[in-house]
């Protein structure tokens, strides 16, 4: 097994599609995983029975089950339902569903970390309720959540290979392609590694600032 | 003679199986300053919270300004109000709290434009002008730009009695509002609102445990124990020649621990 510069420099662009097409699918994922989950906290909160146990039933259903037969059903079950998505678009809800329910809960914990006496201040002066989710609850709930939430953000990025199996063509897709029909593995693994270990150090370190930044907000 | 600002008819409220209000009775007359003592659990806090519409109520009706606080008429018929009913009832009432509840996000100017601007349509210039009037008036003219966390207990009180006050309610509710306070800040805050009881022509509630704040401060004075009413009337009748017993042995107790009354 021998390392080939020439052979890794030939199949960098392919994999940088690739690569592309992972930080696409993460961004799209977190920004849906991030309003889904604000919504399925603020439906848990709902004094509506049926709402808020209809949703926590909901979310405990995604959590407890993997998201790689999540995905298989949203890619491959949906279109016998007439529902075809691509496969990017498939991944991206599969994904941002999945981390929905683990971003509710700390959507959950923060906003049940602001104290009582602001929802009753916030009463007291006559704010409406979406007033007082704008104006006073999530500006104190938010700031705590951030490392959390980075947290997940990291290892939903890390968990994007498994988009491979519902045919987008992500990073270790490309990787696997062209170790297939190269027969050669060492160079397109170790890239595809390389790649996502420096995304990965770099988040960490800025994942360490946000807790340095943020972390001790709202006490 | 004119109707009672605020009406209370057979209040009930239970917490689970706990009764803490049964079947309460009473009426304020609007501009008067009413002090509501007495023991911890009396129910006292329940009632202003009730009128603050913090808490659902159990059983019973309250109107303010002749208009139901939690029923409302709809088609005819009179049914439990709705959050709608109770925001536009909410612009009635004001609240400080024991723990000033401040906005910690907000600077002590914006804690006190904030709700005017959002629910009343008042333009930034004029509920920030105004909001400095106010902070002059409760002595803070140079905290403005201040963020809660920066001040004591007893400057907070004053911004939120300002937040408070910044919406011109025809009736202020008062809760402990210096039972979390330092005893040498207690003065400061008292001050204000003794200042605010002789200029202006607001309904006052205040519960309290400082006897000789309520003396100066109320026109009438209710002792409550136990959810109901024991005795009402003018501070000097309740504080040096009270009826019941139960007030006499309140009083007792609260002079042994050293207050003036």
């Amino acid at each position: 097994m021998e390392w080939d510069w020439e052979f890794a420099a030939s199949i960098m662009p392919q994999l940088l599609a690739g690569f592309r097409i992972t930080l696409i699918a993460t961004a799209l994922g977190a920004v849906v995983a991030a309003v889904l989950g604000l919504v399925f906290a603020i439906l848990r909160r709902s004094r509506n029975r049926i709402l808020s146990r209809g949703t926590g039933f909901v979310v405990e259903f995604i959590r407890g089950t993997p998201l790689l037969v999540q995905l298989y059903f949203i890619f491959y079950v949906l279109p016998d339902l007439g529902i075809r998505l691509p496969a990017l678009t498939a991944g991206v809800i599969g994904m941002g569903l999945h981390y929905a329910t683990y971003a509710s809960e700390v959507y959950r914990g923060g906003i049940e970390a602001v104290s009582r006496g602001q929802w009753e201040a916030a009463k007291a002066t006559n704010l409406n309720a979406r007033q007082t989710w704008i104006h006073i609850i999530l500006p104190q709930a938010v700031p705590p959540m951030i490392p959390a939430m980075a947290n997940y953000l990291l290892a939903m990025f890390k968990e994007t290979p498994l988009l491979s199996a519902i045919t987008v063509l992500e990073l270790m897709n490309q990787a696997r392609s062209v170790a297939n029909s190269s027969y050669r593995y060492v160079e397109p693994m170790t890239l595809v590694g390389v790649m996502f270990l420096i995304v990965s150090v770099i988040s960490v370190v800025g994942l360490r600032w946000l807790e340095r930044r943020y972390g001790g907000v709202g006490k | 003679m004119d109707q009672p600002i605020i009406r209370i008819q057979n209040l009930q409220k239970s917490f689970g199986t706990l009764k803490v209000i049964d079947g309460l009775n009473f009426d304020v007359m609007k501009g008067e300053k009413l002090a509501l003592i007495g023991p911890s659990g009396s129910g006292k806090t329940t009632i202003l919270r009730i009128l603050m519409t913090l808490e659902d109520i159990s059983g019973g009706r309250i109107e303010i300004n002749g208009e139901p606080l939690y029923h409302m008429t709809k088609g005819g018929a009179e049914l439990p109000a709705d959050e709608a009913h109770l925001h536009k009832m909410r612009r009635h009432v004001g609240m400080v709290f024991q723990h000033f509840n401040l906005f910690p996000h907000k600077t002590v100017l914006q804690n006190i434009t904030l709700a005017p601007v959002l629910t009343q349509g008042v333009g930034r210039a004029a509920a920030e002008s105004r909001a400095r009037e106010l902070l002059d008036m409760v002595g803070l003219a140079d905290k403005a730009a201040y963020m809660p966390s920066q001040l004591s207990g007893g400057q907070k009180q004053r911004v939120a009695i300002a937040r408070a006050l910044a919406l011109q309610p025809q009736i202020m509710l008062f809760d402990e509002v210096t039972s979390a306070l330092d005893p040498e800040l207690v003065e400061e805050v008292l001050e204000v609102m003794q200042r605010l009881a002789r200029e202006t022509d607001m309904t006052m509630l205040l519960v309290t445990h400082e006897m000789g704040f309520a003396h100066d401060f109320a026109d009438r004075v209710l002792f409550f124990d136990k959810g109901r009413i024991v005795e009402q009337g003018p501070p000097d009748q309740i504080f040096t020649a009270p009826q019941e017993d139960r007030t006499k042995s309140f009083l007792r107790k609260i002079i042994a621990a050293g207050q003036r009354v």
